[in-house]
């Protein structure tokens, strides 16, 4: 099970985050999750949104890159060592996580954390395998 | 004291001077019309035989040769000699497109590093001065022109060639350089760092000769209080040999051009038409003594302005000012050529839109060129890694090209300003 990402080019000059989140502000698009990549020039914006196609034919429309890509968001207990196990069990089996980050807020004790990999079904077998949950969309407000 | 290499030519009379040129175009037209089949044929074209050019006045109906003739002759096309007859080559920075390759005899030799040597004496070297010359070596005219300068003056020559700035001052302070050859812009990188370091006391430099790329009066003034010394310009080109074609003497108010071996002339660059004396416009040489590679009425694109007033120095050889633009678009950054056209094949090889800018500027006295790229959606990734590849790809592309480096900036897709549908491609924000 994925999720769908947004991923956004972001040249390095103010406004350009305003810009975006402002977009989506006015089309009552809500994020559920931000995360932001950059060097000294520019960036890759990150977004988890409650209406993926809607979001990107908007920012599309006025002119954005951007790119969509099926992550995972994975259920990861919110005590100590939560995360440590789930990256446990994903390292050894060898699965190269690109980049990760954080959503907003926990349900049931439980963080979600979006992983990019190459291979969602492979990384989705395996967390069920040793019984870690994955997050629907549905569960992240996604439709 | 004024000084002189070739007293009895620099300071010849007007008539000796225009007796010289006339014979030696006439017997130069000859040589090429005999041994270089490309210019022939264009001589032919316009209907025109060698004795139709029976001296200076009869230049204007030459063809013209330009920066493409150079392309479409390459390598062999305009060599005047059997290959046998030269012993070196030189050549422009720049690519394969748009690579010059210039050939010399012993004899072609001999008479550039005459025109060098006058350039150092004109600066107020003597057999007495250590020759520090930090310009590239190699096939960059440069180094080796100052260098058979500086020998032929008989000065203690240090082939210093360019980088490494360390080694620069320190046998610039234990050998006691005296003259300084290098591009200004590096004169002014030393100049800091002899500062930076409290080395001012220990330099005993006197003079500098400083070329290959434009620079202001307030650079000059700039370098000269930093360095105590007398900075002089140099002109030259690799097509017409390299530097020496045209040097400041101690009046410093613009370069007297070898007039012994080449031809000066302004013209329109739209038309073509010879301007009138004092007129701007774009610079065009005739070698008339060279053997190997003789340009006639090669287009330099410079813009600049000649003038035959009297000088102070004594020197009766006309005098061009700094070149003050150029009428391609031809940019020149740290010393090289550059093309908009050679960063337009990179960007379009390596997949990206043919839209980009180039910024241009001048960051404490050093060049600084920047290509603005805008991102495709096909570049685009959401893996920031993969994206910084990329734009490490393009540099080391750009760099293969132009031969230094360019930074990159990646930008957002349409932000490169289009005037009336025209993209502005060049921003070069030196004063110069």
């Amino acid at each position: 099970m994925t999720i769908p990402q947004i991923s956004v080019f972001l040249e390095n000059k103010a406004g350009q985050l305003a810009d975006i989140t402002g977009i989506l502000s006015d089309n009552q698009v809500n994020m559920r999750a931000i995360n932001i990549a950059e060097t000294a020039d520019y960036g890759v914006l990150r977004l988890i949104v409650d209406d993926a196609s809607k979001a990107s034919s908007i920012l599309l429309e006025q002119g954005f890159i951007l790119t969509m890509t099926p992550v995972v968001g994975v259920a990861v207990p919110d005590t100590p060592g939560g995360l440590s196990k789930v990256l446990g069990v994903i390292s050894r089996e060898e699965i190269d996580v690109e980049y990760m980050y954080s959503v907003f807020g926990q349900k049931d004790g439980q963080a979600c954390m979006i992983f990019r990999v190459a291979d969602t079904d492979a990384l989705t077998a395996l967390l069920e395998k040793n019984g870690i949950g994955t997050i629907a969309g549905a569960d992240l407000g996604i439709h | 004291m004024e000084r002189y290499y070739q007293k009895e030519i620099e300071t010849a009379s007007r008539e000796q001077i225009l007796a010289w040129q006339n014979e030696r175009l006439v017997k130069q037209v000859h040589h090429v019309w005999d041994n270089v089949p490309y210019y022939r044929a264009k001589m032919e074209e316009k209907g025109l035989v060698p004795e139709d050019i029976k001296g200076v006045e009869d230049l204007h109906k030459l063809p013209f040769l330009t920066k493409d003739d150079l392309r479409e002759a390459y390598p062999y096309g305009l060599l005047a000699k059997p290959l046998k007859d030269c012993v070196r080559i030189q050549s422009t920075s720049g690519t394969t497109g748009r690579r010059v390759v210039a050939f010399y005899t012993q004899h072609d030799i001999d008479l550039w590093e005459d025109c060098c040597a006058r350039a150092i004496m004109a600066a107020g070297g003597t057999s007495g001065d250590v020759c520090h010359v930090c310009y590239g070596y190699g096939l960059f005219t440069g180094g080796p022109g100052l260098n058979g300068g500086s020998h032929k003056v008989g000065c203690l020559t240090l082939p210093m060639s360019s980088g490494n700035t360390d080694r620069q001052l320190q046998f610039m302070v234990d050998l006691e350089a005296t003259i300084l050859c290098c591009t200004p812009s590096y004169a002014a990188y030393l100049a800091e760092s002899i500062h930076e370091r409290g080395l001012r006391d220990k330099i005993k430099l006197k003079a500098g000769i400083f070329g290959a790329e434009a620079w202001s009066e307030e650079m000059r003034q700039d370098i000269q209080n930093k360095l105590g010394i007398k900075a002089y310009d140099i002109y030259g080109l690799t097509e017409t040999s390299g530097p020496g074609v045209a040097f400041e003497c101690s009046e410093q108010t613009g370069m007297h051009i070898n007039e012994d071996h080449f031809i000066a002339e302004i013209i329109d660059p739209d038309t073509g038409e010879v301007l009138p004396e004092g007129s701007k416009g774009e610079l065009v040489f005739t070698a008339i003594t060279k053997e190997a590679f003789p340009l006639l009425r090669y287009r330099t694109r410079d813009i600049c302005i000649l003038t035959r007033e009297k000088c102070s120095c004594g020197r009766t050889h006309v005098k061009m000012s700094k070149p003050m633009g150029r009428s391609d678009d031809m940019l020149i950054v740290k010393g090289v050529n550059v093309f908009p056209s050679q960063i337009e094949t990179v960007l379009l090889e390596q997949g990206y839109p043919a839209n980009y800018q180039i910024i241009v500027d001048r960051v404490k006295n050093s060049d600084t060129i920047e290509v603005m790229v805008e991102m495709t959606a096909e570049n685009f990734s959401d893996n920031l890694g993969r994206i910084t590849e990329m734009e490490k790809s393009l540099v080391s592309a750009l760099k293969a090209m132009l031969g230094i480096y360019a930074k990159v900036r990646l930008v957002a897709p349409k932000s490169i300003t289009r005037s009336e549908g025209k993209a502005v491609r060049v921003i070069d924000k030196r004063k110069i």
